[in-house]
C-alpha cells in the first residue's frame, strides 16, 4: 500500500452523516423529555435523575477525555503508526466544548448531589468543615470552568493545528505539537484527576483515595480505545478510509485496548488491596457500600467484564487481527465502563438497591445519542484523513512485525 | 502447529564432511524476496533465508506459520498463577497457620501481588524457553560459518540457505533452481 492509494479514498463524511446527526440528535432530545418526565412521575425522581444524569456524562466525558489524551500522546510519542487513526480521535476530542455545555445540569443539580454543598451539613461536620477550603460552592465552580477550560483549548489546539495542516501541508505543525505535548499533558493530568475529584469522589466528602483520578483515567483509556476501534470499523463499513486504515492499526488499537484493560484492572485492584489491607474503617466505608446489598455483584461483573473476559477475548494475537471480532469486544468494553461509573456513582444514593432504574438508561441513550450527534457534528466539515501529515506514508507502510 | 524436533542440547548434526546444504548470494533484496516466493513454492520446508536488516513482507513470501511460543508463555504464565496461589496457600493456610493482625489465614487480595508476579515471571520464561527450543539453542556452531562469503550477511548481502536434509533436496536441481531466482553465487555448504 503506498500513499497514492488513498487518494482514491472516500475521506468525507456524507448525507448519510448529515441524516445520523439529525436523528441521533432527536434521540437524544426525546431521551431528555422521557427522563425528565420519568423523574417528575416517580417519587423521589429528580434526586435519581441527578445521580443517574452524573453516572451517564461522567462515562461521555471520560470518552472525549480519553481521545483528548490519545491525540496529545501521539504527538508526544511522535507516533508515525496512528496517523491514519487520529483524525478520528480529533474528532472525539473536539465534543469538548459540548460536554462543557453538558456540565451545567450538573451545577445545577449540585444540592442533590453533593452533601458538601449544603452550609448546615458543614456546619454539622467537623471533617467538612476542615475540608471547606476546597469543597465549596464558589471554588467548586470556578475548578470546572477551568477544567473545562482547559480541555477546550488543548482540543482547539491540536485539532486545529493537524486540521490546518491538511490546507497547508506544513510540516513545522506537527514539530510544534509534538512541542507542546510535553506541557499539554502535564496540564491535562492535572485537570483530569482534580475534576475526578470533584465530580466522582466528592459526591461521598468524607472517603479519599488518591488514586481516584487514575482509576478515573485507566477508565476513560479502555473507554476511548473501545470506541476509536468501533468508530474506525463503522467509518470503513459506510465506505469511508477503506484502504488508510488496515489491519496492522486494527491490530495495534487492540494492543493497547488489551494494555488499557489491564492497566485498568491493575489502578482498580490497587486501590482495593490498600483499603482491604489497612481496614481503617473510615477508608472502607465506601467500599462496604459497594459491598452490601447486591453491590458486590455489581463490583463482581466489573472484574469478570471489565477486566477477566476482555483479558481472555484479547489476549491471543488472532482476535486483534480480526477487526469484526475487535468491535464486538470493544462494544462490550463500552458498555462495562459504563456500569464501572454506574458503579462509582449511584451507590451513594441507593446503597439499598443495586438495580438499575429505567431512568438510568433513558439518560444513557440520551447522553449516547447526543455524544454521537456532537461528534458527527465535529468531523463532517473536514477530511477523516490528516491528509498531509508528514508520517501519514510511515503510517500507511506499518506493519506489525 | 509443529512441536520442534530438536533438542538443545542434543543437536542433529550431520556427519563431519558430508553435504548440510546450499548456500545461495543474492544483491538486493527484491531479488531475494521474490527467491523466497520461489523456493516457498517449490515445496522446500528446511530452509532460512538470511539478511541484514529486516524484510517487510519476508514472512509471506518464506509462508512461516505462526510460531507455537505463545503457547509456551501461556502454559508459563498459568503455571505461575498456580504456583503463586499454591505456595501462598500452602505456607500460610495450611502448612504452617499463623494469625497475623486479624487477617485470614489465606486472603485473596492480598495474594494478588505475588500471584502476579509469579504469572510474570514464568510467562516471560516460558517466552525466553521456548525461544531456545524453538531455534535449538545452544548452539556453539553452525556449518554455514564455515562459508566465508556468509560474513556478508550481516552487512551487505541478502542469503538463502536450504539443507540438504530437506525431502526435495538435490544437490543439482535446487542449485538450478537458486540460480534461476537470481542468485549470483550458489555455493555447497560441507558440515
Amino acid at each position: 500500500m503506498s500513499t497514492p492509494d488513498i487518494v482514491r479514498d472516500e475521506r468525507r463524511l456524507g448525507a448519510g452523516a448529515e441524516r445520523l446527526w439529525r436523528v441521533a440528535a432527536g434521540v437524544g432530545l426525546a431521551g431528555i423529555v422521557v427522563s425528565v418526565g420519568l423523574a417528575f412521575f416517580t417519587a423521589g425522581g429528580f434526586r435519581r435523575l441527578g445521580f443517574a444524569y452524573l453516572t451517564s456524562f461522567g462515562w461521555g466525558l471520560s470518552l472525549a477525555l480519553g481521545a483528548l489524551f490519545f491525540v496529545i500522546l501521539q504527538h508526544l510519542t511522535r507516533a508515525g503508526w496512528s496517523v491514519v487513526v487520529r483524525r478520528l480521535a480529533e474528532g472525539v476530542a473536539s465534543t469538548m466544548p459540548f460536554w462543557a455545555v453538558m456540565a451545567v445540569p450538573v451545577l445545577a443539580f449540585m444540592p442533590t448531589l453533593y452533601h458538601w454543598s449544603h452550609r448546615d451539613a458543614v456546619a454539622a461536620d467537623a471533617l467538612l468543615q476542615a475540608k471547606s477550603a476546597y469543597l465549596n460552592v464558589p471554588f467548586f465552580i470556578v475548578r470546572l470552568v477551568v477544567f473545562f477550560a482547559v480541555w477546550v483549548l488543548l482540543t482547539r489546539f491540536f485539532a486545529g493545528r493537524s486540521r490546518q495542516q491538511d490546507e497547508s501541508g506544513d510540516p513545522g505543525l506537527s514539530l510544534l505539537m509534538q512541542r507542546r505535548a510535553a506541557p499539554a499533558m502535564i496540564a491535562f493530568a492535572l485537570t483530569l484527576t482534580f475534576a475526578s475529584f470533584d465530580l466522582l469522589m466528592s459526591l461521598d466528602p468524607h472517603w479519599f483515595s488518591t488514586i481516584f483520578g487514575v482509576y478515573y483515567f485507566s477508565g476513560a483509556l479502555v473507554g476511548f480505545m473501545a470506541l476509536l476501534t468501533v468508530s474506525a470499523l463503522l467509518v470503513q463499513r459506510s465506505g469511508l478510509l477503506r484502504r488508510a486504515i488496515t489491519v496492522e492499526h486494527y491490530h495495534d488499537l487492540g494492543k493497547l485496548l488489551f494494555a488499557f484493560t489491564v492497566f485498568w484492572a491493575y489502578i482498580a485492584f490497587s486501590q482495593y488491596m490498600l483499603y482491604w489491607y489497612a481496614a481503617i474503617p473510615e477508608e472502607t466505608g465506601w467500599f462496604v457500600r459497594r459491598q452490601s446489598h447486591g453491590w458486590g455483584w455489581v463490583g463482581l461483573t466489573l472484574l469478570l467484564g471489565q477486566f477477566l473476559l476482555p483479558f481472555l477475548a484479547l489476549l491471543s494475537r488472532a482476535p486483534k487481527r480480526r477487526p469484526r471480532t475487535l468491535a464486538v469486544v470493544a462494544v462490550w468494553i463500552l458498555l462495562v465502563h459504563w456500569v464501572d461509573l454506574y458503579w462509582l456513582v449511584i451507590p451513594e444514593v441507593s446503597p439499598q438497591s443495586a438495580v438499575p432504574q429505567l431512568v438510568d438508561l433513558t439518560v444513557l441513550v440520551s447522553v449516547a445519542a447526543l455524544g454521537v450527534a456532537a461528534t458527527v457534528l465535529a468531523l463532517r466539515k473536514h477530511s477523516l484523513l490528516a491528509e498531509r501529515d508528514p508520517r501519514l506514508a510511515e503510517s500507511m507502510a506499518f506493519e506489525n512485525a | 502447529m509443529k512441536l520442534p524436533l530438536r533438542l538443545p542440547l542434543v543437536p542433529d548434526l550431520p556427519e563431519p564432511g558430508s553435504v548440510w546444504g546450499l548456500l545461495a548470494e543474492f544483491d538486493d533484496v527484491d531479488t531475494v524476496l521474490a527467491a523466497a516466493e520461489k523456493v516457498r513454492n517449490a515445496g522446500f520446508e528446511r530452509w532460512d533465508v538470511h539478511s541484514p536488516i529486516p524484510i517487510h513482507g519476508l514472512d509471506e513470501a518464506m509462508g512461516i506459520r505462526p510460531t507455537w511460543i505463545p503457547v509456551g508463555v501461556l502454559a508459563g504464565g498459568v503455571v505461575g498463577a498456580a504456583a503463586g496461589l499454591g505456595l501462598q496457600w500452602a505456607t500460610n493456610a495450611f502448612d504452617y497457620p499463623f494469625l497475623i493482625s486479624g487477617k485470614p489465614f489465606f486472603g485473596l487480595p492480598v495474594a494478588i501481588p505475588v500471584t502476579f508476579e509469579l504469572t510474570i515471571l514464568l510467562a516471560a520464561l516460558g517466552a525466553v524457553g521456548g525461544l531456545f527450543v524453538a531455534c535449538g539453542w545452544p548452539q556453539l556452531h553452525h556449518p554455514l560459518f564455515s562459508s566465508e562469503r556468509f560474513a556478508r550477511a550481516s552487512s551487505d548481502r541478502y542469503f538463502i540457505s536450504i539443507e540438504a536434509a530437506d525431502p526435495r533436496f538435490d544437490p543439482t536441481k535446487t542449485a538450478w533452481l537458486l540460480e534461476d531466482a537470481g542468485a549470483t553465487q550458489v555455493e555447497e555448504v560441507r558440515a
